[in-house]
């Protein structure tokens, strides 16, 4: 595996936005669950969203205990898992997918550090250029988080909508590449609506960070694309890609197109 | 180590949503142990509601058997049958004193659930009581007790269909609601402050303990002996004894079908450390750290994980980690049913089969406290059904 030089890694989500940010666009960030729906589809999944014009993927380390995650996500996990899928096989697939744009993994903390200390060192040498640790949050672990912040990957963190003012503070200042904003209370799954306190929540965190911020959590179709686009810097989308990739990739393609073209036209 | 942590175990490994309530709760908690009334009206539900204090009754043809003093705490004496209720007495009270009107738990066995629900309808709060299809089907009768009282008891279907994935769902409610409901944790687990405040809540049966082996054996115990799943129970005997450093601390975890069998729920026998449900504790896990599957004849032992207490406990030597197996448990059922009159939780009877297998341990005047962690009545159906009638 050729390995990408220490820093250029985490450079990439930077660059990333920043290039969007000159040209006026709002990064279009689908998530898959590695393994889903076999690991062979994975790498044509990856493929077909980089083509339908995602900016960033995020790929999903399959968990046996996902407790933030809906129904859609756990279902995919599970059967991931079942195809032995594991953090190593995930930077496999991640390798053998070339992608040209960046690629942040999301994880569960015990499946990182089961891993052990050459993971991140692993990741990017994969191509891999940030990772989210769900179970995670800002100040719990000051040591795994240096660790995790330190090395050659992306260190994104996340908010809540219950995220206090300073607590926003202070998680901007301990991540990289983006902030991955939790557009509302509960766990993944595809919704269909934006939800009331999101413009505001958003509008604090502006204040807190500098960083470009990805909403997440509940979007599924252009609509809320086009809104939520409006206020931030990128949309993750993940149980609807996974949903719709375990109807086809070309499912999931065509979703990803008509999220990019609703970010495009907002 | 900080508040959070136990050594390097414990710690607040949640979903950025939760955060703001742990704190929420660090500082109900502290504000209410400060203030003589929540104490009082804690003590007082104690007494007059669940029945404390529970006795310690002199187990004399049981300890004949084994060669020594045995002294049973008797947390099956609690309203509701088991120690379980210790705890959601004071997770409640904590709750009504936060505004939280909507009450979210795990159960297992069930007897978490059964006595989240009675407080529930006590203090008239609405209840959801998550539970293992698996388990529901294991404690069938426990489940019929939480809808008499008025609970919401949702099936999970997810991965094994035990307290694992309860646990995880439950998590997943809290994470959804967490602005007008409280998770009543059943055990010493998950993230901090509730490994220490269900420690503090369930400390009661090691302060009454303690007093009563002294009144009544004129010493303290050489050891004490409690069962371990997720640990409360032990963590709760265990408080009373743990600054006397003569007295050994023994916890009997579930080795089910064997531990050489991959079908056991011995964490700190046989697991190694691993995050999940929020801490950093000793787990049952791959080489890929994803967790296995617990097993025991148990409902309540049946968790993949441990309190992280307890870990510090292992590692520090302070504790002494043993398991015995689900034929030994049945075994110790019956031992102690037809010896002492006394059917016991088949979680207790672990402790129960281990205190047997270690005949010769003591000497006669020895004295051995073992926690009666909850009684058996839940468990006979199962057995029936099974055919099984213990020697």
């Amino acid at each position: 595996m050729a390995s990408t030089s220490a820093t250029t890694s985490s450079d990439a989500l930077r660059e990333r936005f920043a290039a969007l940010a000159r040209q006026g666009r709002k990064a279009l960030v689908p998530y898959i669950t590695a393994g889903h729906p076999s690991p062979v589809l994975s790498i044509t999944l990856l493929r077909a969203l980089e083509e339908a014009g995602a900016d960033v993927v995020e790929v999903g380390v399959p968990f046996s205990d996902p407790m933030a995650d809906g129904p859609v996500i756990q279902a995919s996990s599970q059967s991931a898992l079942a195809q032995g899928m594991t953090f190593a096989r995930t930077l496999d697939l991640v390798h053998e997918a070339r992608l040209g744009v960046p690629v942040v993994l999301f994880s569960y903390l015990n499946p990182v550090i089961a891993a052990g200390p050459g993971a991140l060192e692993r990741a990017a040498a994969a191509g891999c250029h940030g990772i989210l640790v769900t179970d995670l949050p800002v100040g719990v672990d000051p040591e795994r988080e240096h660790w995790l912040g330190s090395g050659p990957l992306a260190f994104v963190r996340l908010v809540a909508p219950t995220t206090p003012d300073e607590r926003m503070r202070e998680i901007g200042s301990h991540g990289s590449g983006f902030v991955y904003l939790i557009s509302r209370l509960g766990v993944t799954g595809a919704r269909d609506d934006v939800p009331d306190e999101l413009p505001s929540t958003l509008g604090r965190l502006r204040r807190a960070t500098s960083l470009p911020i990805c909403v997440g959590f509940g979007i599924s179709n252009a609509d809320q694309a086009r809104r939520i686009g409006a206020l931030a810097d990128g949309i993750v989308v993940g149980s609807a890609i996974v949903r719709a990739a375990g109807e086809g990739i070309p499912v999931a393609a065509r979703l990803a197109s008509e999220l990019r073209r609703a970010l495009d036209a907002g | 180590m900080t508040a959070t942590r136990f050594g390097a175990y414990g710690g607040q490994y949640v979903p950025e949503t939760l955060m703001p309530a742990l704190e929420e709760l660090e500082v109900a908690l502290a504000a209410a142990q400060a203030d003589p009334a929540f104490t009082a009206e804690l003590d007082h539900l104690l007494a007059e509601y669940v029945g404390r204090p529970t006795p310690l009754t002199s187990a004399p043809r049981f300890g004949e058997r084994i060669g020594a003093r045995v002294w049973l705490k008797r947390e099956d004496l609690n309203h509701t049958g088991a120690h379980k209720i210790n705890n959601t007495v004071g997770q409640a009270l904590l709750a009504v004193r936060m505004g939280k009107r909507r009450i979210i738990a795990e159960t297992g066995a069930g007897q978490h659930g059964v006595a989240t629900a009675t407080i529930c309808a006590r203090f008239g709060l609405a209840c959801v009581v998550y539970m293992g299809e698996e388990d529901m089907r294991r404690q069938a009768l426990n489940v019929y007790r939480m809808h008499l009282l008025g609970a919401k008891v949702v099936p999970v279907t997810s991965g094994t269909r035990t307290l694992k994935d309860a646990t995880t769902e439950a998590i997943r409610d809290w994470v959804t609601n967490v602005r007008d409901s409280h998770y009543i944790i059943g055990s010493v687990v998950g993230p901090a402050p509730y490994p220490r405040m269900v420690r503090e809540f369930q400390s009661v049966i090691g302060r009454e303990a303690r007093a009563q082996v002294l009144a009544q054996a004129g010493a303290l115990p050489r050891t004490v002996v409690a069962c371990v799943g997720g640990g409360s129970n032990a963590a709760g005997i265990f408080a009373g004894f743990v600054d006397d450093q003569g007295v050994e601390l023994v916890g009997v975890e579930a080795a089910g079908r064997g531990l050489e069998s991959g079908h056991h729920s011995a964490s700190l026998t046989s697991g190694r450390p691993g995050v999940l449900h929020g801490s950093l504790s000793y787990l049952l896990q791959d080489e890929h750290g994803q967790v296995h599957p617990a097993h025991s004849i148990s409902a309540g032992l049946d968790y993949p994980g441990v309190g992280p207490e307890h870990a510090w406990w292992k590692d520090s030597g302070r504790g002494t980690y043993v398991a015995v197996t689900d034929d030994e448990a049945i075994a110790g059922l019956g031992l102690l049913s037809r010896l002492e009159g006394i059917i016991p939780a088949l979680e207790t009877a672990h402790a129960i089969a281990w205190m047997d297998a270690s005949r010769g341990r003591w000497t006669p005047d020895e004295n051995v406290v073992v926690c009666v962690s909850g009684r058996g009545d839940k468990d006979v159906a199962q057995l029936s059904e099974s055919g099984i009638l213990p020697a």
